[in-house]
């Protein structure tokens, strides 16, 4: 019985480990080869999500709105690249929070203007809307079982791009030292647009894979940020490995916390206090997991810089 | 970001109605000014929508007027936010000196609210939080609900639940007064076993965790207080891990309404729910809200826009029975108490703590005779049913 407990929330971790790492994969390429914080990295996840459920709607198949969705978060993502954040790899951290702050302002104000302020509701293919049996007597939700398999695709394709192509390979010059990058003649303007547009792409697909199971909503995209970015501290800023091992860990962590310390708490302080102290200390859990990669390994698990 | 927006019409509206009625003494011309703080936008803005709906339709039914005066409603949004929502307050009532405040749904930004507003010797009339401070020893002359106490919709279910013989049951609420009040109130009256009880947090829209652990515990039924759209997320998400085969579902009215019918659909059906209102409740009143509501925004209106049209109507006779001294607290809060209009739920007073005296309802999800998927109203749970913490209100003075 709790055998099957645990498997579900085993699932339920990877999952949301796999979609945050889709996010933080994208921020932590920005962030190690352009070396620029991009605040408005979870407003691309918010207008990738708005743009499907919207050619969702239009279309009436979830694929082609998920499809359509995506192509026009990364064409969004190169225009924001080409148009205004340019301007900013060469400036201070601070003008770039402060740049990249406004047009997250912006991007919910505009998403308000055009949408209006009350969720839009994204439905799951009525295919994938019930559950499947994986084992005998345990059901799991195929929609769940979906983002499963298109996070641990797009893992592996990533894995490949990063790794076998020349593009990966000028990424991951650029990642481990940019100058040197530049010196040997990469052309590092046009590999920027390239990365943010992918980058773009990915949060575009979270957000289509998520916006069934949550919320199309404005704001979307900032409580999700602060989760990629504590994924590419505890992974190690630059580096696609990391945020991929941040990630199943931040998802893990936070799933299995839920559910395992309320059965803790309970069995050792009584149920009152528990109902009380079990979810907050849950919600902090992955911050202390933070705070404790940081205290053994101050630069993540795995730093790209050398 | 969230200055409130005035209906340029109702401006217009106002001044036409000033100049026509010039010389009739400054009183009865100078608008009542009502403060409409409510949530607007993230998943709960669904709620706030129809407590304004509600509230305006009753002000437009009522020629644009409340008590013969006429209305100038001040809009805002609070974001579900405490701060947010009581920084939006100050500016009602400092710089707008609205004459009363209304439209608040969460209870955690109420709590926040009603302090200042208190204190400024402002009515509060509520469209829809009820927290238990309030009702009992925090109780205030100037709050006025009409709507319910939080407790109440999950006694009756809770009452519901052990009539149907249910043994074991498991309780989710979100971790903010009015979810304490809700599970309170649910087991006051709930007689069995009690599976598991979680609290999660207000924003939480995944569920996934808390649904392994109802498939680990088996229970036969599992009680929700979800408000909005948590509870749109967790039912849809309830139906895909195929656990509504074995487990039955049951929730306040609040959980199955018509904005979570409209959202979820089909798996609703035969869902039971509470409520002190139903929009198929047989009284003119109610007749003519429901036919109203339909015609000017195209939906059944939920128990949120009735209790919006209630408060609104309840203003209404404040303004009219106090014959419009607002600068008149003690005639304002005489003519509220006395609550003279036809409520949309029926028989309506209140209790020394200025919460409803009313009945609750059992409602079930089913197909109308027009095939559209809504609430039908079953029976009576509890009649003339008053809330737990009336003994503990020493109302103050003004």
């Amino acid at each position: 019985m709790s055998g099957i407990l645990l498997l579900e929330q085993a699932l339920n971790g990877l999952q949301l480990g796999l979609m945050l790492f889709l996010l933080a994969a994208g921020l932590t390429l920005v962030f190690g080869i352009m070396d620029m914080v991009n605040l408005a990295h979870g407003s691309l996840y918010m207008v990738g999500a708005y743009l499907i459920a919207t050619a969702t709607q239009a279309s009436g198949s979830y694929w082609w709105g998920l499809a359509a969705g995506v192509a026009g978060t990364a064409l969004f993502g190169v225009l924001l690249e080409v148009s205004v954040l340019r301007r900013l790899y060469r400036r201070d951290h601070v003008t770039q929070v402060l740049g990249t702050f406004a047009i997250l302002l912006m991007c919910n104000e505009t998403v308000r203007m055009i949408w209006g302020s009350q969720p839009l509701s994204l439905n799951p293919p009525a295919a994938l809307s019930g559950p499947v049996e994986l084992l005998p007597g345990f059901f799991y939700p195929a929609f769940r079982l979906l983002i499963i398999v298109v996070g641990l695709a797009t893992a592996l394709l990533l894995y490949l791009l990063v790794t076998r192509t020349r593009l990966g390979m000028q990424v991951r010059a650029g990642a481990s030292n940019r100058d040197m990058a530049l010196a040997m003649g990469t052309n590092v303007q046009r590999l920027f647009t390239a990365v943010f547009g992918l980058g773009a792409a990915l949060c575009a697909l979270a957000g289509g894979m998520l916006g069934p199971l949550l919320a199309v909503q404005v704001g979307m995209g900032e409580s999700i940020l602060i989760l990629a970015f504590v994924v590419i501290v505890i992974g190690g800023i630059g580096s696609i490995r990391g945020a991929l091992v941040g990630a199943l860990l931040v998802g893990m962590v936070d799933s299995g916390g839920r559910t395992l310390l309320p059965m803790v708490f309970e069995s050792l302080f009584g149920a009152a206090l528990a109902a009380d102290a079990a979810p907050a200390v849950a919600s902090i859990l992955i911050y202390v997991l933070m705070a404790a990669v940081l205290f053994f390994k101050p630069r993540g698990l795995f730093p790209a810089h050398g | 970001m969230h200055l409130p927006r005035f209906a340029p019409s109702r401006l217009v509206l106002t001044a036409a109605l000033a100049a026509a009625a010039a010389g009739a003494g400054a009183q009865s011309t100078d608008p009542v000014r009502v403060g409409l703080l409510s949530t607007l936008s993230g998943p709960g803005a669904g709620l706030g929508v129809d407590i304004r709906d509600g509230f305006q339709l009753a002000v437009k039914l009522n020629g644009g007027k409340l008590g013969g005066r006429p209305a100038e409603v001040i809009v805002a949004d609070d974001q579900a936010n405490p701060e947010v929502g009581r920084q939006t307050a100050d500016r009602l009532i400092k710089r707008d000196k609205v004459d009363f405040m209304t439209g608040i749904v969460f209870s955690n930004v109420m709590l926040a609210v009603g302090t200042p507003t208190f204190q400024s010797k402002t009515f509060y009339i509520s469209a829809n939080a009820g927290p238990s401070q309030y009702a009992g020893e925090q109780c205030s002359p100037y709050f006025f609900s009409a709507s319910y106490q939080n407790d109440n919709m999950h006694e009756a279910v809770g009452k519901t639940v052990t009539d149907k013989g249910f043994k074991r049951v498991a309780l989710i609420a979100p971790n903010y007064p009015a979810g304490k009040d809700a599970l309170t109130g649910f087991k006051r009256f709930y007689k069995g076993e009690i599976a598991s009880e979680t609290y999660t947090a207000l924003n939480q829209l995944d569920y996934g965790a808390e649904l392994s652990k109802l498939r680990a515990t088996k229970p036969d039924a599992v009680y929700i207080f979800l408000p909005g759209g948590l509870g749109i997320n967790f039912i849809k998400q309830f139906v895909g891990a195929g656990l509504s085969k074995d487990i039955t579902l049951f929730g306040p009215g609040f959980s199955g309404d018509e904005d979570v019918i409209k959202a979820v659909g089909e798996p609703m059906l035969g869902m039971f729910n509470t409520s002190q209102w139903g929009h198929d409740m047989d009284n003119a009143a109610n007749k003519k809200f429901v036919a109203e509501f339909e015609k000017e925004y195209g939906r059944l209106p939920t128990l949120y826009a009735a209790q919006g049209y209630d408060a609104a109507r309840l203003m209404d006779a404040g303004v009219r029975d106090s014959k419009g001294k607002l600068d008149d607290k003690a005639a304002v809060k005489k003519a509220l108490e006395a609550a003279k209009f036809d409520s949309v739920r029926g028989a309506f007073k209140f209790n020394t703590n200025h919460f409803p005296i009313q009945d609750y309802y059992l409602r079930v999800i089913t197909r109308d005779t027009k095939g559209r998927i809504t609430n039908r109203t079953l029976g009576t749970v509890f009649k003339n049913h008053a809330d737990a913490y009336a003994a503990n209100c020493k109302m103050p003075g003004l």
